[in-house]
């Protein structure tokens, strides 16, 4: 069964494509890309003028819940809320109920994952047992289990020691840690960016030096070892000078940013709903320099990947006292609109580098296939109508979970179809 | 008309005669003119507590709630007079009683007593922020009666009665105010409610317990209680809170005292009128010295006989939106 986009604007930043043509899929996967290819025998999806035509988008930092969450999300719901969102393939983090530091649970994750038969999903397997921070998971192990990555996602590894090891030992593997910054003395029990905002609603702040102390710390641990450090969910202006100072001098570090670290602040607390839990997530919106930064190293290249850090909580949880909330706000179904509306369409950055953003990095940061449209890979392609205008309504969201502060934004921007493998897994309604 | 004399004789501020919005979640968003109709409606307020019957019928079946999630005395007992001197319906919740212990969260809690209808909730409790989540799922009107670290309106309109009866006015007055900023909702709102009336404040503390970015609340700032003091109009004290130092805000409460504590040749350095104030519980020897505190220039008892006059008006104003019996019916 053969599958045809026609006339749409290609763009492969891993092939240095850019232009009007058609791919022709056959077998699930690109068979050829050119111009004025023949119908015959083929489904034919006409594409409008100015749609993008570009490999599937990557998330390479969302929080899938199952197994022990279910409440939250599924990695059914959340495999569909990826494809409803464009990104064909994901990586899911480990802190899951039990946490996942064995190969059993990146089996189990697998299976259900094959049985969704929807994104791709990608274990990232838990750096120390139990993310406790004391012992070393089963790395090698949890490679052979299928694992990309090794995180202790939402702790960070607290003593330098155990990271000195986990990156030998992961580089010996070839595989990244992916990180998450936070000294855990300064972030103490904070719950908001250590601000005017925080210090005006009476929220224990977490500055941005909780983050970009263990930046720098990893950094140079990543420099010691050689191996990879991939900095997750950068939030802090004096993080992104630490990557860069890293990058300059050589250290394999790259790094991501959340599209709500570089849209919103602080200030969002003290708006129409003061104390929304919806603007409540680890790291904090930070203050207008922060976000600034930001939008900066999106720009310049210094920022790999734009991840959402999709992280579904139960409106139950959410509908309590701000510091007694849960951290965490979904991304996977708003993604394509914030960046195309605030990145794009802002002039900040072209349509190339965003897709460099959203899908050639990502695979390239944890060497996932994908990301290319290659001839002969499989078609995992994300089609984008970046014209389209839409309103964020997360009744019509297919994650289990609603907490979003975007809700009822209008942005410009939306994903017409997602095909992983060749085969049409969301389609946007018109 | 009632028995006892009509109390509306005195002067009523700017034209507003009634408050914008229908809660007091904080003095922010209040406007002058607000803040000035709170404290003129107090006055005939705290003409109603010298009577020998210290009642009048504004809030006749209205039914108030007050929900405390923190332990309080003073204010607790403050609402309970203010509202029973109103006539109002009233009944008290404290947390060791209620089913918040069986894990009931807050939404369920307040779902529950709504049902029950009541038309005004007093609520104070641990989490800034928490009396905001109440408007957004309850019908009746909320007072803050203290939210974590974030404001206590009505304990910073209680001081600005307090320091207008003594001084005529809060405009260019100079306010120290000393001791645990960080952590202190009284603070924020007098803070707020001084800035809004035009006093000069100056705020002073361990460095470690000043608020990041304070300074753009318009206050000015210094580590020297000296240089606080100094001419000083009004000068507040307020309480360290022992159970949030942790071991590394301050070194020791000694120390504090050694550093930032009110003694009477401190406030030597203040005006020779100078009123000091604390909104209680004190620690004697910590933040203040006895003999300051049971001094000449103290009005710290007074701000709690002002609290009910103030707490009363705050009451009859946001009831007085739902149209309240006027106080002298």
């Amino acid at each position: 069964m053969k599958v045809l986009l026609k006339g749409g604007r290609v763009i492969d930043p891993s092939a240095g494509r850019d232009g009007e043509f058609d791919v022709l899929i056959d077998e699930g996967r690109v068979a050829l890309i050119d111009r004025d290819l023949p119908r015959d025998g083929c489904e034919v999806f006409e594409l409008k003028k100015g749609w993008i035509v570009a490999p599937g988008l990557i998330d390479i930092h969302v929080h899938l819940r199952e197994p022990g969450q279910e409440h939250k999300e599924t990695i059914a719901s959340g495999a569909a809320a990826a494809v409803a969102g464009g990104f064909t393939a994901l990586a899911c983090m480990p802190n899951t109920e039990p946490v996942n530091d064995h190969a059993g649970i990146t089996q189990f994750i697998l299976k259900k994952a094959a049985e969704a038969n929807l994104a791709r999903v990608y274990p990232i397997g838990a750096v120390s047992l139990g993310s406790k921070g004391e012992q070393l998971a089963e790395l090698g192990e949890q490679k052979s289990a299928g694992c990309v990555a090794f995180s202790d996602d939402g702790k960070p590894v607290a003593t330098a020691l155990l990271m000195r090891r986990a990156l030998e030992y992961a580089g010996m593997l070839g595989m990244p840690i992916v990180d998450h910054c936070e000294d855990p003395s300064l972030k103490a029990d904070g719950v908001a960016h250590e601000g005017f905002y925080a210090s005006a609603l009476g929220l224990r702040g977490i500055p941005g030096v909780a983050e970009s102390l263990m930046v720098e710390r990893d950094v140079s641990l990543a420099e010691l070892t050689g191996a990879h450090v991939h900095i997750c969910h950068m939030s802090a202006r004096q993080s992104l000078r630490a990557v860069r100072a890293g990058k300059e001098r050589g250290v394999r570090v790259t790094c991501e940013v959340a599209p709500h670290h570089f849209i919103l602040t602080d200030e969002a607390l003290d708006g129409p709903i003061k104390y929304d839990t919806n603007l409540k997530m680890n790291p904090p919106l930070r203050e207008g320099a922060d976000r600034d930064a930001m939008l900066e190293g999106i720009a310049d290249g210094t920022v790999d990947v734009i991840a959402t850090d999709h992280a579904p909580h139960h409106a139950d949880e959410k509908m309590v006292e701000f510091d007694r909330a849960p951290f965490g706000i979904t991304g996977l179904e708003t993604a394509v609109p914030l960046v195309f509306d605030r990145l794009v369409h802002a002039g900040r950055i072209g349509v190339v580098r965003a897709i460099e953003l959203l899908s050639t990095n990502p695979a390239r940061v944890l060497n996932l296939p994908g990301g290319s449209l290659a001839d002969g890979s499989p078609a995992d392609v994300v089609v984008i109508d970046p014209e389209r205008r839409t309103t964020v309504d997360v009744a019509r969201q297919q994650s289990k979970s609603k907490n979003t502060p975007f809700q009822g934004w209008d942005l410009r921007g939306a994903v017409a179809f997602t095909l992983v493998g060749g085969r049409v897994v969301h389609r946007l309604n018109s | 008309m009632n028995v006892d004399a009509p109390v509306t004789e005195t002067p009523v501020t700017a034209g507003i005669k009634e408050l914008k919005s229908r809660h007091l979640l904080g003095i922010a968003g209040l406007e002058a003119a607000e803040i000035s109709l709170i404290l003129d409606t107090a006055e005939a307020m705290k003409e109603i507590g010298n009577r020998a019957i210290k009642k009048v019928p504004a809030l006749r079946g209205r039914t108030v709630v007050n929900l405390f999630f923190e332990p309080s005395t003073r204010t607790r007992t403050s609402f309970e007079i203010a509202e029973k001197r109103l006539s109002a319906d009233t009944l008290s919740i404290a947390t060791a009683t209620s089913s918040v212990t069986k894990g009931e969260s807050l939404i369920d809690t307040v779902r529950n007593i709504e049902a029950m209808s009541p038309d005004m909730i007093v609520m104070r409790h641990a989490s800034s922020g928490a009396p905001h989540l109440l408007t957004r799922i309850g019908r009746a009107a909320v007072i803050n009666a203290g939210d974590g670290m974030h404001e206590h309106p009505t304990q910073a309109l209680l001081d600005a009665f307090t320091i207008r009866e003594h001084k005529g006015r809060l405009a260019g007055l100079k306010v120290a105010i000393v001791g645990d900023l960080l952590h202190s909702r009284v603070l924020r709102s007098n803070v707020l409610l001084l800035r809004t009336m035009g006093a000069d404040v100056c705020l002073c503390g361990p460095a470690t317990l000043m608020p990041p970015a304070v300074g753009r609340f318009g206050v000015s700032t210094t580590s020297s209680i000296d240089e606080a003091v100094e001419g000083a109009d009004v000068v507040m004290m307020l309480r360290i809170q022992q159970e949030r130092m942790h071991g590394h805000f301050i070194p020791s409460l000694r120390e504090y005292f050694a550093l930032f504590g009110l003694t009477p040749e401190r406030l030597r350095r203040a005006r020779a009128d100078v009123i000091v104030m604390h909104p209680g519980p004190m620690n004697r020897g910590v933040e203040i010295d006895s003999e300051v505190a049971d001094g000449p220039y103290s009005v710290i008892l007074e701000q709690v006989s002002n609290g009910v006059a103030v707490r009363m008006a705050v009451l009859y104003l946001l009831a007085g939106r739902d149209s309240a019996e006027p106080i002298d019916a």
